[in-house]
């Protein structure tokens, strides 16, 4: 059984449009009521230009690598206005900025002594498996890469 | 015979022997209003109605109080239930039983994926046992709560709204779940939620939509439906914001006293302003994620709603405090606290961020926002505009960061371990495909994907890298404007009132979160306490909500102030209707929206 399939999902097409947005005129109020809309809001920016449409071998890669698959154009169309979205990141300046992995990057992480407080659960934790064999999960076997793009049979092959 | 009637009639009948009896079996002497009272006897005669002891109520009316004590007692707060618990007014095995009769009754909301009915009342009647020992463990023993199903809890299905997880019994108790347990809280069940915690409806779960109960109050129907229109007309019900959609609706339609949610991206604030109820996000790093399953790890919070601030508070101090099971925990001792009844405001400075002034704010929402501006201006305090210039972007960054997270914590399910497990037996790989694509839906396959893209090689840099450093500059702007002076931030909480759930589900999952989340999301950005407390009632009858944002680990200042803005605005109490007659009509309704 073919379990990741690109399928019929590639079409070739432009962006599709990005949503409405219904602008809100405000009130007029003094200094510390909330002012009409700044310009520019975050749902239509000034348009960057997208590179180009995201290639079948990169999609095939994705797949492979996160273990879902598309299953349909509409799914590709989703990744596509995912990163036609992330693209508005670049209008920001951050020369100069250094990444935040966490906000509580000023305090020192958490380590407590290396003493074993807990465990012995092998019988809940074999509970849950569907499949174990005495104190193993048990897997498929291993060592066998998912299909290669040339075995699947793709909207691609016919334009081969 | 001659019976007697009138003003000589309305003497106390004699309790002599009995005349012959009339014609109606009565003796004649007796007035009108003692016939019908009146006991026969075996021998023909009657006799009449003894006097009763006591309070001279009958059984009839006295059940009828008891019922509708129970009903006020659903409706009251955690505190004032506590206090009955304790005096002994209530008992908390009838407290419970309420509660579930309540669920039942209130099945059609699908506020509850799984009611744990045999182990709440097992928990009951041990804090039962414990109240007449007098030795409740605190405040919470005996307080019936409802805990979002991405929480594990220990022999109790826990399936995050989705088929990967469907059957998937915990083997361990989240520490959040087991300090309310430790506090002889008593665990009702399982809340509703967006698959994986992913979305701003409460509408993308396996087990359905959850329905807000304010499309059933007498609030909502009375400003919906046209007078032209027939009664029997039911109202498009509204979606109950998410993704702890569940937990505000068990909450406001009084199943519950309090529940958890979680909070990522606003999944706490948002269905608690929506349903007219309060959402606290504390600070990052306050309560343990322990046992939480993980949507963004530096991000998500275990979120807490309740019907009034105090109770939030009571909530807080029972679950804040550091975990070795969770290294994100800061190591602070956390001293839980009362809240003080602030009178005076006139020290606090309050900020109004002007770029939360979005596109597509309701006019409604705004005028509500600048009223309660007025509020704080009027009583003293001082009230200033400020700028938070990246706010626009933090939505934007929290795509990136959020689908990047979600790749990682996703990859766990593989079926092998627990939870769904496909068929197929090629090889690991293919049985890990198929299982991840029978088990996850569109949208948590979707940001999957997404992250996997952003975190490629080639893009690393250019999004992930640059998500992260967006980030910094988002929490250096409200470390900046709290460094000003400013104490609390004052927002809206959503863009709107709650939509039908026919126009919200015309959008797509990201579209809805992106325009939802705006408001909220920054402060999780920045890990920033927020709250949400309810403000007033829309055109529509629906409530809504504006936003307090605090400083880090400042929770009793910014509960401080949302309890005086709480006692200001006095937000009505949600009059749900009877609804036992609706109950096949629309049960049948909702059995056609989880299958659609």
């Amino acid at each position: 059984m073919r379990v990741l399939s690109l399928g019929r999902w590639l079409r070739a097409g432009r962006v599709p449009p990005r949503g409405r947005v219904r602008l809100n005129s405000g009130h007029r109020h003094s200094g510390h009521r909330p002012q009409a809309p700044p310009q520019g809001p975050a749902q239509v920016p000034p348009r960057v230009p997208h590179q180009q449409k995201v290639s079948v071998e990169v999609l095939d890669h994705l797949e492979h690598l996160a273990l879902v698959d598309f299953r349909d154009s509409e799914g590709v169309e989703r990744l596509q206005k995912a990163i036609q979205f992330a693209d508005q990141l670049h209008e920001v300046n951050t020369d100069g900025v250094e990444p935040m992995d966490s906000v509580l990057e000023d305090r020192c992480l958490y380590l407590r002594e290396d003493d074993v407080t807990e465990g012995n659960c092998t019988k809940e934790l074999l509970e849950n498996a569907r499949e174990t064999v005495e104190e193993y999960f048990v897997a498929p076997p291993g060592n066998i890469p998912l299909l290669k793009l040339e075995e699947q049979n793709t909207y691609l092959q016919g334009s081969k | 015979m001659r019976i007697a009637i009138g003003p000589s009639g309305s003497r106390a009948p004699q309790r002599s022997a009995p005349a012959p009896p009339a014609a109606n079996g009565l003796p004649p002497s007796w007035p009108p209003c003692q016939w019908r009272r009146a006991v026969l006897r075996q021998d023909g005669g009657a006799r009449p109605p003894r006097r009763r002891k006591g309070r001279g109520l009958s059984a009839g009316v006295r059940w009828r109080r008891r019922r509708r004590a129970g009903r006020t007692m659903l409706r009251a707060s955690l505190r004032q239930v506590s206090a009955a618990l304790k005096e002994g007014r209530v008992t908390p095995t009838e407290l419970c039983q309420r509660c579930l009769a309540l669920i039942k009754s209130t099945k059609f909301l699908n506020a509850y994926i799984t009611v744990t009915e045999e182990t709440a009342l097992k928990q009951a009647e041990e804090s039962e046992e414990r109240y007449k020992r007098g030795q409740p463990l605190g405040i919470l023993d005996g307080i019936p709560i409802a805990v979002k199903d991405n929480f594990n809890t220990a022999g109790i299905e826990t399936t995050c709204a989705s088929n990967m997880l469907k059957g998937y019994i915990s083997p361990y108790n989240a520490t959040v779940v087991q300090k309310l347990l430790d506090q002889g809280a008593v665990l009702l069940g399982k809340t509703n939620l967006d698959e994986f915690a992913m979305g701003s409806g409460s509408t993308d779960g396996v087990f359905g939509p959850v329905r807000n109960p304010w499309s059933y109050s007498k609030q909502y129907k009375e400003k919906s439906i046209p007078k032209s229109h027939s009664e029997d007309k039911e109202p498009d019900w509204v979606i109950s914001g998410g993704s702890s959609g569940g937990s505000a609706a068990a909450v406001s339609s009084f199943t519950c006293f309090a529940a958890l949610g979680s909070d990522t991206g606003g999944s706490t604030r948002n269905p608690a302003a929506h349903c007219g109820v309060v959402g606290l996000k504390p600070t990052y790093g306050l309560i343990s994620r322990h046992g939480l399953i993980p949507l963004v790890n530096s991000m998500d919070v275990p979120g807490i709603l309740t019907r009034c601030v105090d109770d939030a508070a009571v909530l807080l101090g029972s679950l804040a405090g550091h975990d070795p099971k969770d290294s994100t925990t800061i190591q602070d001792d956390f001293k839980p606290f009362e809240l003080p009844n602030l009178t005076d405001v006139s020290k606090l400075s309050i900020g109004i961020p002007k770029e939360y002034h979005a596109p597509g704010l309701s006019s409604e929402i705004l005028a509500f926002w600048s009223k309660a501006a007025d509020l704080f201006k009027n009583a003293g305090a001082k009230v200033v505009e400020v700028s938070l210039p990246h706010t626009r972007y933090s939505i934007v960054c929290y795509h990136v960061l959020c689908t990047a997270e979600v790749a990682s914590n996703m990859a766990r399910f593989d079926g092998l371990e627990y939870g769904h497990r496909s068929d197929v037996k090629d090889s690991t790989e293919s049985m890990y495909a198929a299982t991840r694509r029978e088990g996850f839906n569109d949208v948590v396959r979707g940001r999957i994907l997404s992250g996997n893209y952003f975190l490629l090689k080639q893009n690393y840099e250019k999004y992930f890298v640059k998500a992260q450093k967006v980030r910094r500059l988002i929490a250096s702007d409200f470390g900046k404007v709290f460094r000003s002076g400013v104490d609390i931030l004052l927002t809206p909480t959503t863009l709107s009132d709650a939509a039908p759930y026919t126009e919200f589900i015309q959008e797509d999952n990201r579209t809805r979160s992106a325009q939802d989340d705006i408001l909220t999301q920054a402060a999780n950005m920045a890990g920033l306490p927020a709250i949400n407390v309810p403000t007033a009632l829309s055109e529509r009858g629906l409530p809504v909500g504006l936003q307090f944002i605090g400083r880090s680990f400042q929770e009793k200042q910014l509960l401080t102030v949302a309890k005086w803005f709480e006692k200001q605005v006095q937000f009505p109490v949600i009059q749900l209707e009877e609804v036992k007659r609706h109950d096949s009509g629309v049960f049948q309704q909702q059995k056609s929206a989880s299958f659609s």
